[in-house]
């Protein structure tokens, strides 16, 4: 009977060890799956949600995302209405309890940052605002570090036998980054005040970070494409406020800022959003390698 | 006995998450949107046709928003949804639709948000997961009007009012199932509708550029009086009600493509259905004997097999810019009439078709302006053609989209 239960026992274990080596993240975006993969090494399969090139604003809830949603036990997300087009889908189609809003498995790390261009009101006569702030909460750093403490503690939560593994990848990431944050901001001193166009706000916490001036937007309101005419009045702006660089997102048609880039003659840099946006762009140390080096390039 | 085990499950299966998320931190317990959003569709249009309009020879299940009617400005569909969490546990929505002079209750349902495991239970009023377009509201279409496979058979939408259980597996490629009990919201007298559906739903990615969805859908439905339009013999339209059983086997399929999976500049849409549905009951036509038809108020059996299909393709050029084409066709069948109608009723000898192409402009994801056109042989008489422009925008925080 005793050896009939032990083996009950290891068969169970057998069975349940798979599911158990690993908690299954889905990462909205990329840079919150290289934060997963820091913090969790080989404890957790980690898959992001949309890809670099994709503009996180609009994805669609399509069916293999449901899938994925489906088996997560943690969805690591921006929130601040980035991905409002598509994951309140994700999380009541999949069916997944584990990751519903409220639940230990749903983080969104814009609750632990503190948020920048938080508007006075909102109104959609003003494009595309986000009522509790800008998402791009990533291209600062040091929101980095806020995040990594936060993702460690859900980790925590969710798998409280690996616990001091977490704990110990979290210390280490944190202090990795805080080293390369003072590398960057040394490597970006001639950076300070720099003035640049941005096409979308996109850039706001990185200029933000590195003092760096965004005088002009190619966007007439948040998320609305310039028209040649608006462009033609960005580039009459250009001209009395001079500015360094236009700068875009790789996921952005880079059309906008070339054809100001031609006209005003300054240089028109495409910038990684996140991880795997540009070839130097690996992780999240190669992501601030790679920015302040085409920004140092540009402002040349 | 049975129901007190089965009450104390249901409650442990959805207290449970409770417990378990008890510990959790307050941040992170809501998104950021205000809770009910409040959205408003406003959708108007101008269209103008030469034809009749109206499908001859099927028996629309339900019926339509002004289908084919309403020539020059109208206010063709406004809607307005009010929806959130309710709690940790459910979450609901309403969904009025407001045509000019009326107000229908679309849409009233609540949800389970925490039983987990993959399953969701939904009841109320709600737009049934048959099929592709099906739970796609009219605010989101492609084209200005419902294809002809739909309109022709099921009314704009199958909408039930019942309980509905659909389940996701726990697979890397999209596979769910889905029940629904109820009743077609749609009838008059709803007294005895028995509607039964059944699906399935697969989907998945190929490669980073292309997301795709493919369903086999089943639906049984009781019919009580349902009404229609029929050309008899001597070639004068009849009006015909039909009681009985009606069975749907639907199959639908949509591919989506855009570069490096970035639908922001360009992408493509290739959607299609096909439907398949039988009757089989009793017919009653009306007198029209007075117009030189020959349908003298008969009643007899009535049996028909009718399929419908469309094709259609999004392609989205420029950031703003779409332009859309459709094709539609019917196959009226085989229809057996009982033998009172020998003489009155034969085989229809046309099958109703329709192409369209439609160009939209969308100045932001909130607004859009559509150019539609239309040459449809949807009656025995000869051509039509439509001309439809659109207005479709909205108001207020707004649901994502499905897939």
């Amino acid at each position: 009977m005793k050896i009939l239960v032990r083996f009950a026992l290891l068969w169970v274990g057998l069975v349940a060890a798979p599911a158990q080596a690993a908690i299954n993240v889905l990462a909205c975006e990329p840079e919150w799956a290289a934060l997963a993969q820091e913090i969790a090494g080989n404890k957790a399969r980690v898959t992001s949600a949309t890809t670099p090139n994709q503009d996180p604003h609009r994805i669609e809830a399509r069916p293999s995302l449901i899938a994925r949603a489906r088996v997560a036990d943690l969805v690591i997300c921006t929130g601040a209405e980035l991905e409002i087009g598509w994951l309140p889908l994700l999380l009541s189609e999949s069916g997944n309890a584990r990751i519903r809003p409220g639940a230990p498995g749903y983080l969104e790390v814009a609750r632990h940052v503190p948020l920048i261009e938080k508007p006075d009101t909102v109104d959609r006569s003003m494009g595309d605002v986000h009522a509790s702030g800008n998402p791009h909460l990533h291209l600062d750093p040091r929101n980095l570090i806020l995040a990594a403490g936060a993702l460690s503690a859900r980790l925590v939560q969710l798998d409280a036998s690996n616990a001091a593994w977490y704990t110990a990848r979290t210390k280490d990431f944190q202090a990795r980054m805080s080293t390369a944050i003072e590398r960057w901001q040394g490597q970006a001193a001639a950076l300070k005040n720099v003035p640049v166009a941005v096409h979308h706000k996109t850039w706001s916490y990185l200029l933000v970070w590195l003092e760096m001036r965004a005088t002009v937007d190619l966007e007439p309101k948040p998320g609305v494409d310039p028209s040649v005419a608006y462009l033609g009045q960005v580039l009459n702006q250009i001209k009395t406020t001079p500015v360094k660089m236009v700068l875009y997102a790789n996921y952005f048609s880079p059309r906008a800022s070339q054809w100001l880039s031609e006209r005003a003659k300054v240089p028109a840099v495409q910038l990684p959003y996140t991880v795997g946006g540009s070839p130097g762009a690996r992780d999240l140390f190669g992501l601030f390698d790679d920015l302040i080096a085409k920004l140092l390039a540009g402002a040349a | 006995m049975k129901h007190s085990l089965l009450i104390t499950t249901l409650a442990w299966t959805l207290m449970a998450p409770l417990t378990a998320s008890a510990q959790n931190d307050a941040a992170g317990a809501t998104t950021d949107a205000s809770n009910p959003e409040i959205s408003l569709i406003l959708q108007g249009r101008y269209f103008n046709t030469d034809g009749e309009g109206h499908i001859v020879g099927f028996l629309p299940a339900g019926h339509g928003h002004g289908e084919g009617s309403g020539r020059g400005f109208t206010l063709d569909h406004s809607e307005l949804a009010v929806g959130g969490s309710i709690d940790p546990y459910f979450r609901g929505l309403a969904l009025f639709a407001i045509a000019a002079e009326e107000i229908e209750t679309e849409e009233a349902w609540i949800q389970t948000t925490s039983i987990g495991g993959g399953v969701t239970i939904k009841a109320g009023r709600y737009l049934s997961g048959i099929g592709y377009t099906n739970e796609i509201h009219p605010h989101a279409w492609d084209f200005a009007d419902q294809n002809l496979a739909y309109s022709a058979t099921l009314g704009e939408h199958h909408i039930h009012d019942g309980v509905q259980l659909k389940w996701v597996a726990p697979t890397p490629v999209f596979l769910e199932f889905g029940v629904e009990k109820g009743q077609g919201a749609n009838w008059v007298d709803r007294s005895n509708m028995g509607s039964h559906a059944a699906y399935v739903h697969v989907g998945g990615d190929a490669g980073e550029s292309v997301a795709w969805r493919g369903g086999v859908s089943y639906l049984r439905l009781r019919a009580d009086d349902r009404e229609g339009d029929f050309d008899d013999d001597n070639d004068v339209e009849t009006e015909v009600s039909f009681d009985g059983k009606s069975e749907y086997w639907m199959l639908d399929f949509v591919l989506k493509w855009a570069p490096g999976g970035n639908a922001r500049d360009r992408n493509f849409k290739i959607q299609g259905e096909f439907l398949r549905r039988l009757d089989t009951g009793e017919l009653t036509c009306e007198d029209n004997t007075a117009d030189g038809g020959a349908c003298g108020g008969i009643t007899d059996t009535y049996r028909a097999r009718q399929t419908g299909w469309y094709l259609q393709g999004i392609y989205q050029f420029a950031p703003r810019w779409r332009a859309g084409y459709r094709f539609d066709r019917l196959n009226v069948g085989t229809l057996e009439f009982g033998p009172g109608y020998a003489g009155v009723f034969s085989d229809p000898d046309f099958v109703p078709q329709r192409n369209t192409v439609m160009v939209d402009f969308s100045p932001t994801e909130f607004s859009r302006f559509r150019v539609q056109w239309a040459r449809s042989s949807i009656t025995p008489d000869g051509k039509d053609t439509q001309v439809a422009l659109q207005y479709v925008h909205s108001l207020g925080k707004h649901g994502a989209h499905r897939f």
